[in-house]
């Protein structure tokens, strides 16, 4: 028996450090969601969400989630595909893997300075596109603080997601499977609807539910960017916990509840996707 | 046809990263009308606040590791050993930092650590510089506890540690001289994940109020048009510096994150 109490002795550390650091105080965050200042349980707060500005921050908030996503899934895809069945030089693999290493962790605020240089008001492309071709993107209705602003900057990090957890599964496809459906008479067509994606649909939808929650969560690049003028719900809250903008602490909290509910079912889907992914990759 | 769709997606994802990088390095050159100069270089180098900014953030991002490195190598040697059965609920608790955003986490220090609370960490300097530390340390632990653990998949834990116990070696000195030194490049590759993480980490720094680099790049950001591009030149020649360091080591060591 004390041999038992020993070796619980050797995680306490750590579990007293994320008890400390991360369970308990996102617990705290919780359980204010359901309190009212007097302490008391109440479902108020997560009633109070549904007001007009908190609603249309995660409108918002979920649609360029969804928008960086879908298209960080698809771009990330289509380069990750050309390099590794697509017949070009091999030798392009390797830089690529490795600048998708550094991209995908180069978030925050410099990004949001790379891209204000790029496609601000006097950013190079902005000119180049001017003076070249004679294109004022500003005067089309473009904005970097914007929408489409936000989400073409969250590929920069995206993309490269994509590209590192799709090469492998992508590599992960036999080469005799494609040998099977092309003795029965398959179309590359049809071996990528019917064979391919269906084998690596897991895959994707789990790694565009990893890229919502990944987009969703960034606060850093959105503040630096826009500042407040864009109120998706990370800088609403970013606001809230500085200066208390919403009138209501309480309010505060079943804000940052929804936001934990939100990545919390996007990486729950990301999970289960990838054990069902795994049934194929022996 | 293949070929020309791949090399088309190539050039245009190519041309989508590129662009912004050529981008910055023009803007940050442009300070000075009509010629190409190192003015705004020269300008955020001799700023006092980037020095003192950058070097707070440097010590911060060392004590990090030496945090991560404490607390992940004794527990996932000792899970490996003696409690294997622990190992899925170790490994969910480390990937919890992925699931709950960090503006979430800070959130919930600043309600708990508050100045009337028992511990009330944000009443001091030190005592938030503690939490921010923590803080860093929660963010960097699914990188690390996943470099650890799969440096430790390659070692024979059991039959090293009965090695050494009959030579008569104690627990540190199995973890310190034995141990770590077995798993030293996957820590490395940790160590310069995390570096790259906390050096311009924004959020954290931003609502502890502590005059860290990333919340010093926002507010250059907010008041000067060149400066910031220089300094996004320097982080992403930090964030590449540390992350090829990484993929040589573990092209070295042999050892490599998997990305989540």
């Amino acid at each position: 028996m004390r041999q038992i109490g020993w070796n619980w002795l050797g995680v306490l550390p750590f579990f007293a450090f994320a008890l400390l650091f991360l369970v308990l105080p996102t617990m705290n965050i919780v359980i204010g969601a359901f309190q009212n200042p007097q302490g008391e349980f109440t479902l108020a707060n997560l009633a109070g969400l549904a007001s007009p500005r908190i609603v249309s921050s995660f409108a918002i908030s979920i649609k360029i989630s969804l928008a960086s996503a879908l298209l960080g899934c698809l771009i990330g895809f289509a380069m990750a595909a050309a390099v590794v069945m697509g017949g070009v030089p091999r030798w392009i693999k390797g830089p690529l893997m490795t600048f998708s290493g550094v991209a995908s962790n180069f978030a925050g605020v410099p990004l949001a300075f790379a891209f204000i240089a790029t496609l601000g008001r006097v950013g190079l492309v902005t000119i180049l596109l001017r003076q070249w071709f004679g294109i004022n993107i500003y005067a089309m209705g473009f904005n970097l603080l914007s929408f489409w602003g936000l989400t073409l900057t969250y590929l920069f990090f995206q993309i490269p997601l994509m590209i590192l957890i799709i090469t492998p599964a992508l590599e992960g496809l036999r080469r005799e499977w494609r040998e099977a459906a092309e003795v029965l008479g398959a179309s590359t067509g049809q071996y990528w609807r019917m064979v391919a994606l269906p084998i690596l649909f897991p895959s994707l939808l789990g790694t565009f539910a990893l890229l919502f929650a990944n987009s969703f969560g960034a606060v850093a690049t959105a503040y630096a960017l826009t500042g407040s003028s864009l109120s998706i719900v990370p800088i609403m809250l970013f606001a809230q916990i500085r200066g208390d903008v919403l009138q209501d602490p309480h309010l505060g909290y079943a804000m940052a509840f929804g936001m934990i509910v939100v990545t919390g079912l996007a990486n729950l889907a990301y999970v289960v996707m990838r054990t069902r992914a795994e049934r194929w990759m022996r | 046809m293949k070929r020309v769709w791949s090399w088309a997606a190539l050039v245009v994802g190519g041309l989508y990263f590129l662009l912004p990088l050529i981008g910055t390095i023009e803007f940050s050159l442009r300070m000075r009308r009509g010629e190409y100069s190192l003015d705004a270089y020269r300008s955020v180098l001799s700023d006092p606040n980037f020095r003192a900014t950058f070097s707070y953030s440097v010590a911060m991002a060392l004590l990090t590791i030496l945090l991560g490195v404490l607390i992940v190598v004794p527990t996932a040697y000792w899970v490996r050993l003696r409690l294997p059965r622990l190992r899925p609920v170790i490994e969910f608790i480390t990937l919890l930092p992925l699931v709950i955003p960090a503006i979430v986490v800070v959130f919930g220090y600043i309600r708990l650590y508050n100045t009337s609370s028992v511990l009330p960490l944000t009443g001091t300097a030190s005592g938030t510089n503690l939490l921010l530390l923590c803080g860093y340390a929660t963010l960097a632990l699914p990188y690390m506890y996943r470099a650890v653990d799969t440096g430790l998949s390659t070692l024979d834990v059991r039959s090293l540690t009965e090695a050494a116990q009959s030579l008569g070696a104690g627990w540190v000195r199995i973890i310190g001289r034995l141990i770590l030194p077995n798993v030293l490049g996957a820590v490395m590759s940790g160590a310069f994940l995390s570096f790259a993480i906390v050096i311009g980490e924004f959020t954290m720094a931003a609502l502890l109020n502590r005059p860290a680099f990333g919340p010093y790049m926002q507010l250059l950001g907010a008041n000067r048009a060149y400066e910031p591009a220089a300094l996004a030149v320097i982080a992403f020649a930090v964030t590449w510096g540390c992350m090829g360091v990484m993929q040589l080591i573990s092209r070295l060591f042999g050892t490599r994150i998997q990305p989540t």
